[in-house]
């Protein structure tokens, strides 16, 4: 006998992402997802997105890696609230997961929450967290082709960072190319070359989030 | 390990729709995978062989139904179908300027399950 389902393979995470989402915005918080491949400056984001923010936003992260709590360290250092996941060797952080770093956050004494997934440009993109954000981060010496090879990456980001984009010339990164590839599966997305090193595009960006979490305050995200 | 996640979602989606009707056993499963989600099929059957043991899917045939993802051209409007990695170029007018859409389905679109309660014994043409 066949039994008609239809039902989304990984609906049990969603319904725990959707709880997530829940708990954030009965904080206030607003919550950024950041995917990437491994070093293409996701801690070099965070960290450079918090020195830009304006004065007052409440910042914290959470870190996630297969083992070590290098990044953690990295970030508590610079004074910031921060939670450690180790995934213990699977790709990808998880609403399961997130929940259950929830009772570690200061969250009522946070406006945004950085959520550092496992550097992998495959698998994070499948699993919601409950952020109001999606951020990819590409790097010039990952090349210009990566929408190409992993769209599903870049259908999933809200927005897209180019970074280490003062290295374009060194590697002839071609960012038309890039940005048509981005565009293929997701019209939508801005893309913004930033450089954490030279601070180049960095205004731009966090003033484009700072507009997003202002939108969400005001009831339209 | 992304295919184990996945694997266990298939099987967290089945055995409660099993449950819901009667708690029979599984037989097959029935996967829509859009040809742009990373899953690899054969992973999946791996994983699932194990994951399964002692359930009420223990032995189920997995079939899995591939959506391609189809490429519009902006400029001649040609429709062709597309994989990984991406096309850059439309092979009609040669434009840059393509906007692809579907295969990004990810879901259990129905199972098959024993036409009486087996008692939870796995079917026997399977074993």
């Amino acid at each position: 006998m066949k039994i008609p389902v239809v039902r989304q393979i990984l609906s049990a995470n969603d319904q725990i992402a959707m709880e997530n989402r829940a708990a954030f915005d009965a904080a206030g918080v607003f919550v950024l997802n950041l995917m990437a491949s491994p070093g293409a400056g996701k801690t070099s984001v965070i960290l450079a997105t918090v020195d830009r923010l304006p004065q007052g936003v409440r910042a914290g992260v959470v870190e996630g890696d297969v083992a070590s709590s290098i990044d953690a360290d990295t970030v508590a250092a610079r004074g910031l609230p921060v939670v450690q996941i180790n995934t213990g060797g699977s790709c990808h952080l998880d609403a399961p997961m997130i929940h259950s770093a929830l009772p570690h956050l200061p969250l009522n004494e946070l406006d945004l929450l950085f959520i550092e997934n496992v550097g992998n440009l495959i698998c994070p993109a499948d699993f919601a967290l409950g952020s109001n954000l999606n951020v990819v981060i590409a790097s010039v010496p990952e090349g210009h082709d990566k929408p190409y090879k992993y769209p599903g990456m870049f259908a999933a980001a809200t927005v897209v960072l180019v970074n280490k984009f003062d290295l374009q010339e060194v590697f002839d990164f071609d960012l038309d190319y890039f940005r048509r590839g981005v565009a293929m599966v997701n019209p939508d997305a801005p893309v913004m070359p930033v450089s954490c090193r030279s601070g180049a595009g960095m205004d731009t960006w966090v003033a484009w989030l700072v507009q997003r979490v202002a939108r969400r305050e005001r009831g339209k995200d | 390990m992304h295919e184990l996640a996945v694997t266990q979602g298939i099987l967290d989606v089945v055995i409660e729709a099993a449950q819901r009707n009667g708690g029979r056993h599984i037989t097959a499963i029935d996967l829509v995978i859009g040809d742009l989600s990373s899953i690899v099929d054969d992973s999946v059957q791996f994983y699932f062989d194990l994951l399964s043991k002692s359930t009420l899917a223990e032995g189920a045939t997995l079939r899995f139904r591939r959506q391609a993802a189809t490429a519009t051209c902006a400029d001649c409007q040609h429709q062709f179908t597309v994989g990984v990695p991406l096309v850059t170029t439309c092979p009609q007018c040669g434009s840059v300027r393509l906007h692809i859409s579907g295969g990004r389905d990810f879901y259990v679109e129905s199972i098959e399950v024993n036409d009486e309660d087996s008692g939870g014994a796995a079917d026997p043409q399977r074993q």
